[in-house]
């Protein structure tokens, strides 16, 4: 073994030589989209084993996700809670945290708002007043849930990534016990619910489509977080934080402080996607708030690269994939687990593709001698 | 394979005119060691000056440019760790390398090269236990490895290497790990098994007083050449010392003004911090360094000195006493770095002092991110602003980069200790605290680095200065001190002192003020 091949000594291979930003850039876009192609392959070897037809597949996808104005608003629709949880898990990763939480700060932050909606529905307060009240509940409660799992890595050494999935599991359980138990609708017969909320209470769509606010909020909160954590002292930070913590500390950056904030502003993001699931969906709270989308979110944040901005397209992508569920279910005959397969695929190709990182062989910007 | 009665036949090894170099630096030039079978041999030399290369080319590890192999007087060629350990060479390592979840037993077993598929426990414990008897330490082959104390750690780890049949032991500082009365036990049961003719071992230190207890010969070398070799019962600390640390002067030092100390004070009064498991790491520090001074503290590693420099930089907590800087008490957090122009280098900048992936001009803003003009209102900070102003101290200290956005991790060590410097010295500095800053440089990057900090000194700036590197010491400090055991001696002005007192100072025996064997 021996240490003379480092590269300084050989003649500079032929590579692009491309500034380190737009290198980084390509390489960002390049290897998810390889890894989403790699999956499509995988995806498409599974259906001809099953003897179905990839391409009617694909074409299907299309159709049920894209093709018609109907269903691309189905996309849009199912695209708004992702986005959000996509951010719930891109803005802690960041400062280096895994967090699976999402799932349950979604429900808490649904359960939150609805249950503050009652009294304010059955005093006559007025609607302007009482959706901002829901809304700052929601995220509220889902930031102080996230809060905790950030609290207890930092101070208690408590790992994020354990911590955050069993708070899911409390979160759910805690919205069964009250939606079943004291705050039950006792009109509602076939799934316990909350009281519902009048139609005066629900927020509508955006003008023109059926899609409702979630979206345009999804992608404003998108761009804010973007900016906060690309253009802000705190994203600088939590970005030293995230890549160096003994060299955070050494810089006297209160490194704590960041892992909890970071960690409330993802459980807020999860909470606002549940209030936008009850007062523009459900028009109550009930089983039905954990629909999954904290833990798909997951998947959308890991093919942005944790990128804000990059989460809203892929947040459509995996819409897309959703709405066109059911009609691959009824055209080609296949359960509706075939999209949690594609989605399974989807990720394991995207964590292999992690290893591709610096290593693609026409991309470097590394200069001969740079390295000793 | 294992032969329970131990016959004397301990082999020699000679390695002749050793070179070796890696790009353009000579880790090795034409460096001799021999040791005879039998006998308990100590490598010596500071950081740098190749004792891990030899090591690692007799190992095979590494295969030298040019020189020749004599084991047990035939010539040996050495491609691999594998080979060596054939022949019967073994190394323990510095760290640890047993599995710590098995048992003594199971780590014993799994070490061997021949492992069988199915293991047949019960004729292995047989084995093992006869093999025991013969041994002169036990170690209790049921006792789960992390149960075990870091001497017992280090008694299997040689016992791994009797059991495999190695007779050339070679040891990497195998005391850092241990308190003194556990190093003395084990390397006693060494000597004494080489004495009888059935090891041989070949020891790296940088403590005399094992050298001199426990050795019988040494060869000592610096910068990578053959420095002197001797019988190690009869050498004194003086002489080792001076062979180790030379004659300083090869670089034209770096300019020392004459200054008022006047102006800022760090102060540490009573400091105490322990480990993780409650450990004392350092004891009872009380020192003060002032304006216009560099005060040194030498030791050897894992005295102390790391956690001295994360208490001061806010990596680790103060268990107990008080940081002053200019008479107020100083918590080490942003802000107070920011009030009292507290700046820092510390050692292992890639681990300590930046992040890796992002960009030189990044990491050149560390200090100055949320200050303006780099952050505006709101928060708000500039990426332009920090491209600029990086560029800027990039050309003003020199540092070497493709660009400004480059990784910091793509540069050199070298470049990334300079990136490091613009970044804290570019502005006023009250107080400096320096580690190993240049710990693995090169020559130029060593004079460039010690220049900057000396200008620090010049401009009136309270400069700690702790430092593996003795040289480093005596050129750089006005006054010096010595870490042993996480207790400093009195500061003493440089020219009260020499390298012969360090050195026993070093070696933790008594000197100005002899640490107390306190572990309270």
């Amino acid at each position: 073994m021996s240490l003379s091949s480092a590269t300084s000594d050989l003649p500079a291979r032929r590579k692009l030589r491309l500034d380190p930003r737009s290198a980084a850039l390509i390489e960002a876009s390049v290897i998810p989209l390889a890894a989403l192609l790699a999956s499509a392959l995988i995806f498409s070897l599974f259906l001809t084993l099953l003897g179905k037809d990839p391409i009617r597949f694909f074409a299907l996808v299309w159709t049920g996700g894209v093709a018609s104005s109907f269903s691309f608003q189905n996309t849009l629709q199912r695209a708004a809670p992702l986005i959000l949880t996509g951010l719930a898990f891109a803005v802690p990763a960041r400062i280096g945290m895994t967090l699976l939480g999402a799932e349950g700060a979604l429900v808490l932050g649904g359960l939150a708002s609805a249950l503050v909606a009652i009294p304010m529905v059955l005093a006559g307060w007025p609607v302007w007043l009482g959706l901002p009240i829901m809304a700052l509940a929601a995220m509220a409660v889902g930031g102080v849930w996230m809060g905790i799992a950030g609290w207890l890595r930092h101070y208690r050494g408590v790992n994020e990534t354990i911590s955050s999935l069993l708070l899911t599991y409390i979160a759910v359980a805690i919205m069964n016990f009250l939606v079943e138990g004291v705050f039950r609708d006792p009109g509602s017969t076939n799934k316990a619910s909350t009281m519902p909320l009048g139609p005066d209470w629900r927020i509508g769509d955006m003008p023109g489509t059926s899609v409702h606010w979630g979206l345009a909020a999804g992608v404003i909160i998108a761009v804010l977080l973007w900016v906060l954590m690309e253009r802000t002292t705190f994203g600088f930070a939590a970005r030293i934080a995230g890549g160096n913590l003994r060299a955070a500390q050494a810089q006297g950056l209160a490194v704590g402080k960041l892992a909890v904030a970071s960690c409330a502003i993802a459980g807020a993001c999860a909470g606002l996607a549940g209030f936008f699931e009850v007062t523009a969906v459900h028009g109550q709270a009930n089983a039905s708030l954990a629909a999954q989308y904290g833990f798909t979110g997951i998947l959308v944040a890991f093919l942005a690269r944790q990128n804000p901005l990059a989460v809203v397209p892929v947040a459509l992508l995996f819409g897309a994939l959703g709405a066109s569920g059911g009609l691959i279910q009824r055209r080609m005959d296949m359960p509706d687990a075939t999209m949690l397969v594609l989605q399974g695929i989807i990720f394991v190709t995207l964590l292999v593709s992690e290893t591709l990182y610096g290593r693609l062989p026409f991309l470097s910007t590394e200069q001969a001698g740079d390295r000793t | 394979m294992i032969k329970a009665n131990t016959k004397p036949r301990a082999p020699a090894l000679e390695a002749l005119h050793v070179s070796k170099s890696f790009g353009g630096n000579k880790a090795l030039d034409d460096v001799t060691l021999k040791v005879d079978a039998g006998s308990f041999h100590a490598l010596l030399g500071e950081n740098g000056a190749g004792k891990s290369t030899l090591v690692k080319c007799i190992m095979g590890f590494y295969q030298a440019d040019k020189g020749q192999l004599l084991f047990s007087g035939k010539e040996a060629q050495i491609q691999s760790p594998r080979e060596a350990h054939a022949l019967g060479i073994g190394m323990v390592y510095q760290h640890f390398t047993l599995v710590p979840c098995l048992t003594a037993a199971e780590n014993l077993v799994i070490s061997r090269p021949d492992t069988p598929m199915v293991i047949d426990w019960a004729a292995e414990r047989a084995q093992l236990e006869t093999f025991m008897e013969t041994m002169p330490f036990r170690v209790r082959l049921d006792a789960q490895v992390a149960t075990l104390s870091a001497g017992e750690k280090q008694k299997l780890e040689i016992l791994k290497l009797l059991y495999l049949d190695q007779r050339f032991l070679i040891l990497d500082e195998p005391t850092s790990v241990l308190t003194p009365a556990e190093a003395d036990e084990v390397l006693g049961v060494l000597g004494e098994m080489a004495r009888r003719g059935e090891v041989s071992v070949l020891m790296i230190s940088h403590k005399f007083r094992e050298v001199t207890a426990f050795c019988d010969s040494f060869t000592v070398l610096r910068r990578g050449k053959f420095a002197g070799s001797g019988d190690a019962r009869n050498a004194n600390v003086a002489e080792l010392s001076a062979m180790m640390i030379g004659d300083a002067g090869v670089r034209p030092p770096a300019i020392r003004e004459p200054t008022v100390p006047e102006g800022p004070e760090l102060e540490l009064r009573g400091i105490s911090a322990r480990d993780e498991e409650g450990r004392a790491l350092v004891s009872d520090l009380s020192f003060n360094v002032r304006s216009g001074e560099i005060l040194g503290i030498a030791g050897v590693s894992g005295n102390g000195q790391s956690a001295l420099v994360e208490l001061l930089s806010g990596q680790r907590p103060v268990a107990r006493g008080e940081l002053r800087v200019n008479g107020a008490v100083f918590e080490p957090t942003r802000r107070n770095f920011d009030r009292f122009k507290v700046f820092g280098l510390p050692e292992e900048p890639l681990r300590n002092a930046v992040v890796p992936r992002m960009s030189v001009a990044e990491n050149i803003a560390f200090r100055s991110f949320d200050k303006p003009p780099v952050a505006r209102r709101f928060g708000l900070i500039s990426p332009a602003g920090i491209r600029r102003r990086g560029a800027e101290l990039i050309r003003q200290f020199n540092v070497q980069t493709s660009s400004p956005d480059a990784p910091i991790e793509t540069l050199s060590g070298g470049n990334v200790q300079r990136s490091v410097l613009a970044r804290e010295l570019s502005g006023d500095v009250d107080i400096l605290i320096v580690s190993n800053p240049c710990f693995g440089l090169d020559f130029a990057s060593v004079a460039d680095i010690r220049s900057k900090i000396m200008d620090c000194r010049n401009r009136g700036a309270a400069v700690l200065l702790i430092s593996e590197d003795l040289d480093e010491i005596f050129e750089m400090s006005d006054k010096i001190a010595v870490m042993s055991d996480g207790r400093l001696s009195d500061p003493v002005p440089v020219a009260q002192t020499d390298a012969r007192r360090v050195g026993n100072l070093l070696a933790g025996q008594s000197g100005l003020s002899a640490p107390k064997p306190d572990r309270a």
